[in-house]
């Protein structure tokens, strides 16, 4: 490991109740690397990226983020009230991010962006949450999922997305099941 | 680290609970209904009510304030906006204490104010109705601190509702015992009863948030 | 393989206790069996409670009990909060369970007392009755949050965040109760104010205290050693599914 690493963890364990979901995982990325985390379901993906991301205390290891982290969960993080102009406003105030109505049109969000979260389909929910990497920049992105719910067209926004972020110098980290659609700079197992 | 974080996690919750009028009218409708079942059980007499009539109040406040908390986290953690918060670059206990505070604002404040209705209604003496309130007020602060404590602990429990009260119902005693010294003392605006009660809901302000914002971790794990 | 060291055994703590055990739980019994002989058969009926003082004998310790063990709780919750030694969890979640039903024994010892003496089962104008009822309460509580968590590393976080936050409550509400009954306290209750008993319940009253002190560590030792046992087990399926 050296000193370009974005981040790096060492010997990760986690033990859920009496069950040990991996016991020695070590992984690195350093600038423009795109990791993709395989295993069955229940094999700790999930959990593996909460550690990375500093949300869950592993049972065994460390992890040092030299730079800061945009967590993605398969969760959107919407509030049902919410629609995408609030959320994504809300979370550029609440980080000091830039300004909403790009990241709208970026995401192609402008028809419905004023509608609320409850309305919204699960492939537009996704959209506004992506958005909100694209509020502040961080050059760590973890990602669980991403492609879920999105059509084709989400799908190659997300891809041109995580192209660009590698690009200039971004490193991600994502669990995603079958095809990754971009080039891996590595696979961890689970 | 900045107080943006924190300003975001207050107008958050509070547009989430003000959002639809669910938030203000059910639990004072609860308060209100609570009370209203009150004399159906203990008789129509009217120096009966005036006497327990204060009191009647404070334990309705207690569990309108508890009927409120079960989603207050757990929504959060299902929709995954606790992640965020978690991670968010401020203290936790202190966006924990700005969505307690705006969702007292939604959820409590308007059952204080409502409390001069009720206590008319309980034969309260009129010239004690807006110290009551007050009381009511500041009471009220500390149960949503408690609650919301109680709420972040069971915030991955299922049906966590009853569990909640479990374990917030032993930290209202003060505030309940204060409260209605408060309604009892001689005076109508009384200094000290009205200090021990504000000191009650200080005491749940420096302690509850660091309880709750550890409980959130747990949570979000 | 290094996370199997989170269920490192406590190999000292189960050598220790295994070494006690016997001492505690024979001292415990002849100390009780002492303070119960000389309450129900040997002392005189007390100078102004009559033959209801006797009950004393198990009360006082019972309430002693109550009080300790929460605090015995809160310091080990405390100690697993800083240093994650599992044995603090483990103490913390055996103690509550008998912290509870020694406080649930004063409960009961003391309603059984107050009905001759206040002629009521339960007198709210006792500060530290109701204090111990509220306590009772709390442990409760403190119990169904650990058996609502979803695995045990959980529980234990859960339990210890309750448990030092309770700690910090507890002075309040025992506070604000001592003010709440001295309020209420009427010219005509006759106000027994506890243990102002004659002098020869003192004796058998404190070798109580020590031997229900006794039996509450041996209690406890016991509940540990099978918690350990627990999770050793655990551990050794987890090695096994790991292959290590």
């Amino acid at each position: 490991m050296n000193g370009e690493n974005l981040i790096f963890a060492n010997g990760l364990g986690m033990i859920r109740g009496a069950r040990v979901l991996f016991g020695d995982v070590s992984l690195a990325a350093q600038p423009g690397e795109a990791i993709v985390l395989r295993g069955s379901n229940g094999a700790g993906k999930t959990t593996l990226l909460r550690i990375l991301a500093g949300l869950t205390q592993p049972a065994a290891g460390d992890v040092t983020r030299v730079a800061d982290v945009h967590w993605l969960g398969h969760r959107d993080g919407l509030k049902p009230h919410e629609s995408p102009v609030e959320h994504l406003g809300l979370w550029a105030q609440a980080w000091g991010g830039g300004a909403v109505e790009p990241v709208i049109e970026r995401m192609g969000l402008t028809r419905p962006k004023d509608v609320p979260a409850s309305l919204l389909s699960a492939g537009q929910r996704r959209r506004t949450a992506l958005g909100r990497l694209l509020l502040v920049e961080r050059p760590i992105w973890l990602l669980d999922e991403p492609f879920s719910a999105l059509d084709t067209n989400g799908r190659d926004l997300l891809l041109e997305l995580i192209a660009q972020h590698r690009a200039s110098g971004g490193a991600v980290i994502a669990a995603i099941h079958g095809e990754a659609g971009f080039e891996a700079s590595g696979e961890v197992a689970l | 680290m900045s107080a943006a974080p924190i300003r975001a996690a207050f107008v958050q919750a509070f547009r989430e609970a003000w959002a639809g009028g669910a938030g203000v009218l059910l639990p004072a409708s609860f308060f209100a209904g609570a009370a209203m079942l009150v004399p159906f059980a203990v008789g129509s007499d009217s120096a009966q009510l005036a006497a327990i009539g204060g009191g009647v109040l404070w334990v309705a406040l207690a569990l309108a304030s508890l009927v409120t908390m079960e989603r207050l986290f757990q929504a959060d953690l299902e929709d995954g906006a606790l992640d965020l918060w978690v991670q968010a670059d401020a203290p936790l206990s202190a966006i924990a204490a700005a969505k307690v505070a705006a969702h007292w604002l939604v959820s409590g404040l308007p059952l204080a104010l409502l409390s001069p209705l009720l206590g008319l209604m309980l034969q309260m003496e009129p010239d004690r109705l807006p110290s009551a309130m007050l009381a009511y007020g500041i009471g009220g602060l500390a149960f949503f601190l408690w609650g919301a404590f109680g709420a972040a602990l069971s915030a991955t429990v299922r049906r966590g509702g009853l569990l909640i009260a479990l374990i917030a119902l032993p930290f209202y005693v003060p505030t309940a015992i204060f409260g209605a010294m408060s309604l009892q003392a001689e005076v109508p605006l009384p200094l000290i009863e009205t200090l021990f009660l504000s000191a009650a809901t200080l005491f749940s302000l420096a302690v509850a948030p660091f309880g709750i914002a550890a409980a959130l971790r747990l949570a979000a794990d | 393989m290094a996370i199997l060291s989170a269920f490192a055994n406590p190999h000292r703590f189960m050598a220790l206790s295994k070494a006690l055990l016997p001492w505690l739980g024979v001292s415990a019994a002849v100390l009780i069996a002492y303070s119960i002989w000389q309450g129900l058969y040997v002392l005189p009926p007390e100078t102004y409670q009559g033959d209801s003082a006797r009950i004393m004998i198990v009360h006082v310790p019972a309430a002693w009990l109550s009080m300790s063990a929460y605090m015995g709780m809160a310091l080990a919750s405390l100690v697993w909060f800083v240093w994650r030694h599992e044995i603090a969890d483990v103490a913390a979640k055996s103690i509550a369970a008998f912290g509870a039903g020694y406080t649930a024994i004063c409960l009961a010892t003391g309603a059984i007392w107050g009905k001759p003496t206040w002629g009521t089962w339960f007198q709210w104008d006792d500060a530290r009755m109701v204090s111990v009822l509220v306590l009772f309460f709390v442990y409760v509580g403190y119990i169904a949050l650990r058996a609502a968590m979803d695995t045990r590393q959980k529980a234990a976080r859960a339990g210890a965040i309750l448990a030092m936050v309770g700690a910090i409550n507890v002075p309040i509400i025992k506070f604000s109760v001592d003010i709440w009954a001295s309020l209420h306290q009427d010219a005509s209750v006759i106000r027994l104010d506890g243990p102002a008993m004659s002098a020869d319940y003192l004796v058998p009253l404190l070798l109580g205290a020590l031997g229900h002190t006794l039996l509450f560590t041996a209690l406890v030792l016991v509940a540990m050693r099978a918690e350990v046992r627990l999770r050793r087990a655990d551990a050794l399926l987890m090695r096994r599914m790991v292959g290590a």
